[in-house]
């Protein structure tokens, strides 16, 4: 359908941004529209207005330091793709980004886009709860850091007031020797995920596996860690018995409802499959 | 509200309501009826268009985003009569059977090969995941995208892979 109508701004600063947000109910931010604009035409959505994100060159920046990797909320997809120096500083944001959408929606999307929308089966939300990231926002009351587990609250619900904007998504600093893998089942390539898992964690000098974290996608109403699946690999040699047992852990700890592209059952037991083969992937690094 | 932007080499000024996309800002208001739409929210591919440079859904872009861009649409990858290499690519493959799809196609293809004159059959086919054919005559289009590339710049070493051929059986 033709989107409903609303009045647009385009702000030169973030500071206009937010007042632009916070003069109006039902103001909405427009970053790439990958999801906002399909939300539109299906009118879902209708907001009153449209404040575009796209003249603020200060969040399209990549920081990489010591401390980690903060991704400018209007970084796209592309160009995550398109950082060389991403293929160390954190490979595993790499891996899971390649998993996201297609070719032409990949040169709009953003990250911080994708994080507002929340959307439990999209890869960037697991990705940022699965490695503790930080959501740094400013409204009218000031900046504030929101951490990616208190962030996202339910399917298209955040912790973000009406008149906040998101600055930056910091991922914490990678260690060279991390192990990671991420694995994702979708129906077609570029699809939302029926499932998948995040995993990571550091070994010690016996080569045992400590500080694992394991995150599932698209087996709730939000991204989570699985807890009970960590402590199956933390303190072990990773082998496929340890990959087996947190499979089960994953399976056990979720209870996905039935949707029009799966069964509950189905992907409670997909979770459990994706964690393996995430894990398998990661034991065979290095 | 005014949207002054750059299509296919020539300066436009249009009047647009704000929730015009910019493929039916194409469509209605500069009659460049050449890119399609399919679906109307970004799933098809049909509408791809080149936004300085970089292939995007003309449905899920607004038409006062372009602001300042440069569009290129089917219409503008050829100068003339003439069909550019990968055009002429799609009509020696006969990579195409009702036609809906193909301006999306060929956008795409041309955004990927002008970047990656040297990609592999395994890379067309996920960039071109995103672009439905109903008729499905996917394989003679990723052969077409495959045979065009040595128009686009010399490949830097081997090719990856060759191009598929269709599968065997009577001519």
């Amino acid at each position: 359908m033709k989107l409903p109508a609303f009045e647009y701004a385009c702000p030169a600063t973030v500071a206009e941004a937010v007042t632009l947000l916070a003069s109006r109910d039902e103001a909405k931010l427009l970053a790439g529209g990958q999801s906002l604009v399909p939300m539109m035409a299906f009118r879902i959505a209708s907001p009153s207005l449209l404040v575009d994100l796209r003249k603020l060159s200060e969040l399209r920046r990549i920081d990489i330091t010591k401390d980690g990797v903060r991704l400018g909320a209007m970084v796209r997809w592309r160009d995550i793709e398109d950082d060389a120096r991403l293929d160390t500083a954190h490979p595993l944001l790499k891996a899971a980004i390649a998993h996201v959408a297609h070719y032409q929606i990949r040169n709009r999307g953003t990250v911080g886009g994708s994080v507002a929308h929340a959307d439990p089966a999209a890869e960037m939300p697991g990705v940022a709860v699965a490695c503790e990231a930080e959501i740094a926002v400013v409204g009218t009351a000031g900046s504030r850091v929101i951490r990616a587990d208190d962030f996202f609250i339910a399917p298209l619900v955040t912790a973000l007031a009406a008149d906040e904007i998101i600055v930056d998504i910091r991922l914490p600093a990678w260690p060279a020797q991390r192990r990671f893998g991420f694995q994702e089942f979708s129906r077609r390539r570029g699809d939302f995920a029926m499932a998948a898992a995040v995993v990571f964690y550091d070994v010690d000098d016996a080569g045992k596996a400590r500080n694992a974290h394991i995150g599932a996608i698209g087996v709730g109403d939000r991204p989570v860690r699985l807890t009970a699946a960590e402590a199956e690999v933390n303190g072990k040699l990773v082998d496929l018995a340890v990959a087996e047992r947190a499979c089960a852990a994953a399976s056990a700890a979720v209870n996905p409802q039935d949707d029009i592209h799966a069964s509950g059952a189905y992907r409670k037991s997909l979770i459990g499959t994706m964690v393996e083969r995430a894990l398998m992937s990661a034991c065979a690094q290095h | 509200m005014p949207v002054r932007f750059e299509v296919n080499g020539k300066q436009v000024a249009v009047e647009v309501e704000p929730r015009m996309t910019l493929v039916d800002c194409l469509r209605h208001e500069l009659r460049l009826t050449g890119t399609h739409v399919g679906c109307e929210h970004g799933v098809c591919g049909a509408c791809t268009i080149l936004v300085d440079g970089e292939a995007v859904r003309g449905c899920l872009m607004l038409a006062v985003q372009a602001e300042g861009c440069k569009v290129v649409t089917i219409e503008g990858l050829s100068n003339d009569e003439a069909l550019t290499p990968l055009q002429a690519s799609f009509r020696r493959h006969h990579a195409l059977q009702c036609g809906f799809c193909t301006p999306g196609m060929i956008t795409t293809a041309h955004a990927l090969l002008s970047e990656e004159p040297d990609c592999d059959a395994d890379r067309v086919r996920e960039v071109l995941s995103g672009n439905i054919c109903r008729c499905t005559g996917y394989i003679s289009i990723v052969e077409a995208v495959l045979d065009a590339r040595s128009a686009y710049g010399q490949p830097q070493g081997t090719p990856k892979a060759t191009p598929e051929g269709r599968p065997k059986g009577p001519p």
